[in-house]
């Protein structure tokens, strides 16, 4: 039966900042052991959506279901253990300045588990390896590149071997090798561990070769959804756009504004 | 029109009492944060470290130089009615009661409370609490706990050691200078302070100080607007602040205590 239900259930989600409507009633399932796919123009929402999940950002209206628990109405103690049996990897990584890499890691293992030093060290030593960092244990956050320091967060997002990982952009600023890594590490982890993956990214070959299914989200709604295949078969003009990154098409490139000319001559007000 | 002011007024009323009703809320939660770290000493010392013994040298020093100038005023005072034996008393009297904590506290929101402003404000920008909370490690009981617990211990121990060294400057320009007797100096200081009246009180301000002043500068970290700028307005407001409230509060503190 729980095999069955989807691992996340997004029902009717409406969220807003301040006056600004960033979801408009969305409806989402990540099915358990899968790979889906988050993509959309930015400044959608995507990391917005994932912080609705981990129950970081609280909804207006609707419900974000996880393993069978309303995230949003669980109180701090059962949400933390919730939040234990999820990574995340931050689009910006989110790493603790004052440790070390190997500390970073090691940070979810310490803080949950008493494992005898050797152990930790030995846990910490194969997240590392499996992202081809183990030789820059010892450095400090602060030495490492922006593609090194996203692929330390995704070893310290599978610390803990958690049931559910997502990755906010773990593609980005990574050359084509360490790319062809991560893509592979992300689809054998599922694969290997049983982990449900939610991948948020802009890379659109990447993603598809990996994903089991995406969402294309804008403007406040799920704009298209499907496999892979089928998204690319879409007849929808938006995901033609957005896939095959066409300039023209419904999709603005451009944040909500006047009229570039009315700014111009009229001297817009920009407050 | 003429509604304008008295508007911003109510908004900024509003707002103050909002901040001051979260700073509240904010220090229930750290206090209940505090107990489960006796399972977790290492986090206060290590927080001790940063704090308190990093601030060590700028109290050593400042200490010194206070008790030298103490020293000096004093003596100019009391040799016009012949009483330059006395000069032990006023100067540890004005170093316990007030000096010592007030100064110390002023300098403690300097360089430690600033600093810790400036850390938990720059986690909280480059998402590193948000990060700490998804990984259900709760930043209120791991960052901010400890290190209020850190400032709140240091600033007895802070203040209590200007004092020591403050004592030792005037009686380095007092004896070693000017020539008053050394057994009037540390004699007369034995007879007249009182353990109960003056170093009792001190470390009850000092105390408070280092509550307020602690209590102070991680509220103003957590609650930053997370970019550069707020990082370094939330640094200007903890000094400040920080300042006002130990003045304010030493009046009312001395008032209490001497003032019958
Ligand atoms: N703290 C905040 N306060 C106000 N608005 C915010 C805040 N954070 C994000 N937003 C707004 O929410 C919207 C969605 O932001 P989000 O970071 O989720 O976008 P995204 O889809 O992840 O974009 P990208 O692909 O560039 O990372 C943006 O339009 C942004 O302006
Ligand atoms: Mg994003």
């Amino acid at each position: 039966m729980q095999q069955q239900t989807p691992l996340v259930q997004v029902r009717n989600l409406v969220f807003a900042r301040g006056e600004r409507v960033i979801f408009d009633g969305i409806d989402l399932d990540i099915a358990r052991g899968s790979v889906t796919a988050i993509m959309g123009p930015s400044g959608t929402g995507k990391t917005t959506l994932l912080k609705l999940i981990g129950g970081q950002l609280f909804p207006q209206t609707g419900s974000i279901v996880v393993d069978g628990e309303n995230v949003d109405k669980l109180g701090i103690k059962d949400l933390y253990k919730l939040r234990q049996r999820m990574g995340m990897m931050f689009q910006s990584g989110a790493l603790l300045t004052d440790l070390s890499v190997f500390e970073n890691v090691a940070f979810p293992i310490r803080e949950h588990t008493d494992l005898p030093e050797t152990l930790v060290r030995d846990l910490v030593l194969m997240k590392l390896q499996a992202v081809g960092l183990r030789g820059a244990a010892g450095m400090m956050p602060n030495e490492l590149s922006g593609g090194m320091a996203r692929r330390v967060a995704m070893a310290r997002a599978i610390a803990l071997d958690p049931m559910m990982v997502m990755y906010d952009e773990p593609f980005t600023g990574q050359d084509p090798i360490s790319m062809g890594i991560v893509v592979k590490l992300i689809h054998e982890l599922n694969t290997a561990l049983g982990l449900t993956s939610i991948v948020v990214s802009h890379d659109v070959q990447e993603t598809a070769a990996i994903a089991d299914y995406i969402y294309l989200l804008s403007g406040g709604k799920v704009v298209d959804q499907g496999t892979p295949d089928s998204l690319w078969e879409s007849a929808s003009e938006w995901s033609q756009q957005f896939l095959n990154g066409e300039p023209d098409g419904p999709v603005a490139f451009h944040y909500p504004a006047p009229e570039f000319r009315d700014d111009l001559v009229g001297g817009g007000q920009h407050t | 029109m003429i509604l304008d002011p008295l508007q911003q007024l109510g908004r900024a009323g509003i707002s103050f009492f909002e901040r001051l009703g979260r700073g509240n809320m904010f220090l229930l939660q750290t206090i209940a944060g505090v107990p489960a770290l006796l399972w977790r000493p290492g986090l206060v010392i290590k927080q001790m470290y940063s704090v308190g013994v990093l601030t060590l040298l700028i109290i050593l020093v400042s200490g010194l130089f206070v008790g030298m100038v103490l020293g000096l005023q004093g003596y100019n005072t009391l040799s016009d009615f012949g009483a330059e034996e006395s000069l032990g008393v006023a100067v540890a009297l004005a170093l316990v009661r007030e000096l010592g904590p007030v100064v110390t506290a002023l300098l403690f929101a300097g360089r430690a409370g600033s600093a810790l402003t400036a850390e938990i404000g720059l986690m909280k920008a480059t998402e590193q609490l948000s990060g700490m909370e998804m990984m259900a490690v709760d930043p209120m009981r791991r960052v901010v706990a400890p290190r209020f617990l850190a400032g709140f211990l240091s600033m007895p121990l802070l203040a209590a050691i200007f004092s020591a060294v403050g004592v030792y400057g005037g009686f380095f320009v007092g004896v070693g200078l000017l020539g008053v007797d050394e057994g009037a100096y540390w004699s007369q200081m034995q007879a007249s302070v009182d353990l109960h009246d003056d170093i009792y009180n001190g470390v009850i301000k000092s105390i408070v100080f280092g509550f307020v002043a602690a209590w102070i500068a991680v509220f103003e970290g957590y609650d930053t607007v997370p970019t550069s700028e707020g990082v370094s307005r939330a640094t200007t407001r903890t000094v400040v602040h920080t300042a006002l409230a130990v003045l304010g509060l030493d009046f009312v503190l001395t008032a209490l205590m001497f003032g019958d």
